[in-house]
This record gives C-alpha cells, structure tokens and sequence, in this order.
C-alpha cells in the first residue's frame, strides 16, 4: 500500500496554507513526496472559487473587514465559501494517476471519506445529486472544492465541526440558496482529534493508503531539517 | 498544426466545461505548460499544452461546454520551432550537452571534461551495481513506460525525458524508438559497467517532436512499436514516491559529499575498561535512573573532552572563514523505521555519563515516536554515530553540514590481543573519524581520534 503523509497543522492562515499546498503540490508533481493529507483551520476567510460570481458574497469586502473575515479569491472549483474556527478543512495533494485517472471519482470518494466518518458518529449524511458536498435533511455539512494540475489535486473539503454558522450569513455558500449546518448543530460533538482519526481512517480505506500522521511539531521538524 | 482537444478527465465523463484560457491566440505556448482550465463538478482542472508552439487558434470560448474529444484549439508547431522564434523551444533544455558526435551508448569510460579532475580510479563503489534497465533512471515512471521499457527491452538511460524534471514519457519512449529505428537493440542494451558510470554518454540526437503523442491531442501518426529484443523477463520494479523525510536525506546525503572533501580515518580502541564499568555499575544505574547504561555516553563524553583539545572539529566554514563554536551540541544519528533524523545534545560538554545518557534515550525514544521540537535537530556542532548498533565494526560516515566532523563507533567485540608478548581477551572497538579535509588534515584528525581512543582507555570519570 502506497503511504500518505498527514499534517495537522492545527489554525494556519489561508494564504499561508494556500503557499504551502503549492509548494506541495509541485513537489508531489516531481515525485519527491508521497500523497499528503494537510488537515488545517483557517481564521475567519471567505474564498472565491474561479468560477465564482460576486453576485454570491452578500456583504461588501468594507463589512467584512469590519467582521474581521478576509476575502481571497482562489484557484479551486466551486463558487463561493467561508472558513472558520471549529471547521475541520482538508487539503489531500494526491497524484491521481496512482489511484484513478478521474475527477468526478476522486469528488465521489472524498464524499464517501466525509459520509463514513460522519456515520461513526451517529450521523446520517447523503449526498445531494448535483450538489457536491455532504448534506443532511437538506443542511450541507460539508462542503468540496477541487483543483487538479497534472492529475495532482489541492484544495479540498470542509467540514463543518463545531463552526459558529452565522458566519454562513454574509454569503450564499457554493452559490445554493440552501441552509447550513454542524455536527455540533446536529448534537454530535466529539473532539477534533478524533474527528480527524476519522477521517484518516475512511481516507485509508477510501483511497487504499497508508496514512503517517505527523504530528504538528515533527511535521515541521521533518521539513525543517533532517539528516 | 496539433490539435488541441477537451481531455477525458474520467469513466464516467462524457463532457467538459472550458472555464479559462491561459493563452491567447498568437500566443506561444511552450509543451507542458498550462493552456487552459476545464471544470467538472466542482474540480477545476489545468490542461497542459501538448507541444511547443503557438496558439494559432482558439475554437471553444471559455464558458462552453463540449464533449470530451472536441477540438478546443490548434497549436502551430512551426511557430515555436520556426526560425522566428529559436529562443524558447531550448529554454528547458538550455543546459543540455554539447551535440554528441555519435551516439554511442558503451563508451567504455566517461569522457570527463577538461576541467574536471581525471576520473577516480575504478574502485568498485560501494553500492549495489544492482543493474536494472527500467529502475536506472532519474525520477519516477508512469506504469505505462515501465512497461514498454520493459516489452521492447529498452534502457531508459538512453532516453531524453522532457516531461517534468525531466521525467519520461511514452512519448520520449516512442520518439525514441522511431530514432533507434534499425539499430539493432543489443547495442541498445549496453553493459551495465557503462550504465553504472556517473555520466552517462549523452542521448541520441533528438528526433523532431512533431510525431509525439500524448493523450489529450489527435494525431495522424501512431509508431508503430518496432520489433525488438527479447524482453527483459526479470526487470520487475515497483515505484514509490519518497517521504518528505527520505527526499530531505537523499538531498542532505548528497550535498554533504559535493561540499566536503570527505576523509575517514580508522583507530582500534580497547574498550575494555569501560565494559568493566559498565558490568559493574550496569544494575545499580538502572534501578537508579530507570534506564540502562551503554557504550554510547562514555564515547560522546571521551569525544567532547578531546574537542577542548582540538576545538577545530567542533567548527565549520563560511565562506572563507572558520567558525569555531563555543558550545559543544553533538548530534545523535537515530535511526528511524525508514528513514534517520539527528537530535542533538546541547552543551555536551556540560553533561556527565548520566546526563548523557539520560539524553540518548529521551532524545532518541522522541525521534522514533516523532515527537521531536525543530530546535532539538537543529544547531548541532558535531555529530556521533553508532554504527556498531546494528553489529557493524566499520564504517565510513557521511559529514552532517555544516559540521565539519563525524565519528562513528563500531560494535564492541572481544577479541585476541597480544599484551606484553602474552595473549589477553580484550573488549575491542573501531573508531572511525570522517573529516573535512578543506578544514582538518589527516594529522591534526589522528591526533584528535587518537585523544578520544586515549580517553576511553584511560577512563577515570566517575559513573554514578
């Protein structure tokens, strides 16, 4: 079984995380690193995927700044959406050509990971035909956007953990006039450390991989220095 | 003029949206290089050009969704490689070799430029010269051109790869063996000896790229595959990407020995004394500190008291500077389940056996368990590697940089030894000091080895 590293590296900016999944992902391209599953959670931001309308951002980038929630425009698939404290974010730098040459595959098995996971912890969540994502009772827990370069894909998912919602008001999430939600919301509030042993579990499985965690420190010791 | 198509980015997909070009028309695009973006359920999706050239046309406008297969644009070769244009087309093979005068694939030994000292003596390298025509090559392969390496029994060392860093790709296979044409393949496979050489004779001219292939364009023109040798029933590989932490070794290994004028010097130390001590002082130490007592701390103690003597092999070189460092932070080479990593002991010199001890076994039980700070493999000023731990008795250790330094110890045997003309069991080490010759001369290296030896034989420090 091939491996793939995992980095939680706990609250990390998203232009910082952004650089770092470059940096990754054209190293992975190379060939110098296995797959890597970055686990992170950005301060308040709300993206902009590059097929996104602005049309979809309720509030002006003046209001947002005054709610103290940065605005970045970004590279992945999907319109529009928000991060935050509580939300479990994913960023998997895999190299599909050693798992399956297909996109659409690769969006339906990070579902999967996200439905699992979410069913170990008494959580029924389906999918929504022509709506990516995780949802339940027509509430989206989590929420996929995608980029692929030479079949080596960034960006990710986000899952909704213990996310304060009423951030989700300053925008019209992926551009669906659809509610929002959490597994807090829904009465499910293990702690993030064993939500993320989760997902590494059903991302193993999903994907066939070994999974390595790291942990935040000696993933930075790691890339820091070695002999 | 290459077509440009929408590429099928899965099974299931029947259909693509073009989101954005990259290029506009007129535009020259170099192969490889991003040419446009498609989207598909919420994946956006960089399709790189399949050839150099210019963008001479553009037949789907961004926004539209096509089927899979449609011609999006065209790319007008001519104009990349035309005379118009020479500059661009070489960029990424700017470094490439002077034009070789004839292929000739078992030059019996590499030429080596003028410039550069004559070639070593033919020592045989340490390494597995564990020949393989399908693994002998730089960067990973796509299953695809393992195989075909394999089916038509050709050594990839041959093959000019122009993918990314430099990787092959079915198509170098293919233009490859369409330029290979009649040769007859036994030349092709040359002896190992040829292929084992650090520089291996420069590829075959390149054949013109006109006739490549690459999934995501049609082409008139598909090679057939030629006949050829036999295929090479044992070239069985499996490839993996490295870790991060394998690629950084691989990285550090390297650089150490192009930086450093590597030398290894070898002293036979008797251990004997201290593997007294060490019995005697073994159960007390344990049941006092909660953790055995080896060979290791008395040699990194004996190591750092010599360094007082010879503070040079505690420095290291800035340009053409020597910096001598005060403190003494000896780093531990640990080994790892796949990989090694060096904490580091700071002020050794600060520490007794316990102290030392007490560090080995913290430093190195976190090493293997990942929970290492980055400040604890950092700052190191000279390093100590036990190689006798794995029942090695000789080695010659690679210098961890910027230090200047590194002394291994071998497994600790007993063995025959003449004393005063009469025969004595004695406990008997090897020490071996790799050195930086830019910085330490073989004397000044023996003398250093030698005060260490002396140290340990000679042990007076008191254990507990």
């Amino acid at each position: 079984m091939s491996i793939c590293e995992l980095r939680d590296l706990g609250r990390i900016g998203y232009g910082e995380a952004f650089a770092l999944q470059q940096d990754l992902v054209s190293q992975r391209k190379r060939g110098l690193i296995a797959d890597q599953l970055l686990i992170v959670e950005h301060p308040h931001v709300i993206t902009l995927g590059r097929n996104g309308h602005m049309t979809n951002l309720l509030a002006s980038e003046e209001i947002l700044r005054r709610a103290g929630i940065e605005f970045h425009p970004t590279d992945r698939g999907g319109d529009i959406t928000y991060h935050g404290p509580g939300q479990i974010v994913g960023y998997p730098i895999f190299d599909l050509r050693e798992w399956k040459r297909d996109v659409v595959a690769y969006v339906r098995a990070l579902e999967q990971v996200l439905l699992d996971s979410l069913a170990g912890f008494g959580l029924e969540a389906g999918r929504v035909p022509g709506c990516t994502g995780v949802w339940i009772d027509g509430k989206k827990i989590a929420a996929i956007g995608v980029h692929i370069s030479r079949w080596v894909t960034s960006h990710g998912f986000a899952l909704n953990h213990t996310t304060d919602l009423s951030y989700f008001q300053y925008i019209v999430p992926c551009g669906i006039t659809k509610p929002v939600t959490s597994m807090r919301a829904l009465g499910s509030e293990p702690s993030r450390e064993q939500v993320v042993s989760t997902l590494a579990r059903n991302f193993s499985k999903q994907f066939q991989r070994e999974i390595i965690i790291l942990d935040r420190q000696s993933a930075i010791a790691e890339l820091t220095e070695t002999f | 003029m290459i077509d440009v198509v929408m590429p099928q980015m899965g099974e299931s997909i029947v259909e693509g949206t073009l989101t954005k070009w990259l290029k506009k028309p007129g535009e020259k695009v170099e192969r490889d290089e991003p040419l446009f973006e498609i989207s598909t359920d919420k994946v956006d999706t960089e399709i790189p050009a399949p050839t150099s050239g210019v963008l001479s046309e553009v037949l789907v406008e961004e926004g539209k969704t096509v089927a899979i297969s449609t011609v999006v644009g065209r790319i007008n070769e001519a104009g990349g490689n035309g005379a118009s244009a020479p500059a661009p087309v070489t960029a990424k093979q700017a470094p490439a070799p002077p034009p070789p005068p004839a292929p000739t694939p078992q030059a019996a030994r590499p030429v080596a430029p003028a410039p550069l000292p004559p070639p070593p003596p033919p020592a045989p390298e340490p390494q597995p010269v564990a020949y393989n025509a399908v693994e002998s090559t730089n960067g990973p392969l796509s299953p695809l051109v393992r195989k075909m390496a394999r089916e038509y029994g050709i050594d990839l060392n041959q093959v000019k790869g122009t993918g990314m860093g430099g990787r092959i790709t079915k198509q170098d296979l293919e233009s490859y063996m369409s330029a290979q044409g009649a040769r007859t393949m036994a030349q092709v496979s040359a002896p190992p000896a040829a292929v084992a050489v650090p520089q291996p004779p420069p590829p075959p001219p390149q054949p013109q790229q006109t006739q490549a292939v690459t999934p995501i364009y049609t082409s008139q023109q598909q090679q057939a595959p030629a006949p050829v040798a036999p295929r090479a029933d044992t070239a069985r590989a499996r490839v993996e990407p490295m870790s991060t932490m394998r690629s950084k070794i691989a990285e550090h290994m390297v650089m150490s020995k192009r930086v450093s004028a590597h030398v290894t010097t070898v002293h036979k130390v008797d251990m004997t004394k201290i593997a007294k001590l060490r019995t005697r002082y073994k159960e007390e130490f344990e049941k006092r500190y909660g953790f055995g007592l080896t060979f290791l701390p008395f040699v990194i103690s004996a190591a750092v008291e010599a360094i007082h003597t010879f503070p040079i092999v505690n420095a290291s070189i800035e340009g053409n500077n020597i910096i001598y460092h005060n403190d003494i932070n000896v780093g531990i080479a640990v080994a790892l389940e796949n990989g090694l990593i060096v904490p580091v002991i700071r002020g050794a010199d600060e520490k007794n056996i316990v102290g030392l001890q007490r560090s080995v076994v913290d430093l190195s039980t976190r090493a293997r368990s990942r929970q290492l700070k980055p400040d604890e493999v950092q700052g190191g000023t000279f390093s100590i590697t036990n190689f006798g731990s794995f029942g090695s008795v000789f080695a010659t250790p690679i210098i961890n940089q910027p230090q200047v330094a590194i002394l291994g110890i071998g497994a600790v045997e007993k063995v025959p030894v003449v004393v005063d003309d009469a025969i004595a069991i004695r406990s008997v080490a090897y020490l071996a000091l790799t050195f930086d010759h830019r910085l330490i001369d073989g004397a000044t290296a023996d003398q250093y080895t030698g005060k260490v030896k002396s140290i340990l034989e000679n042990w007076s420090q008191e254990i507990l």
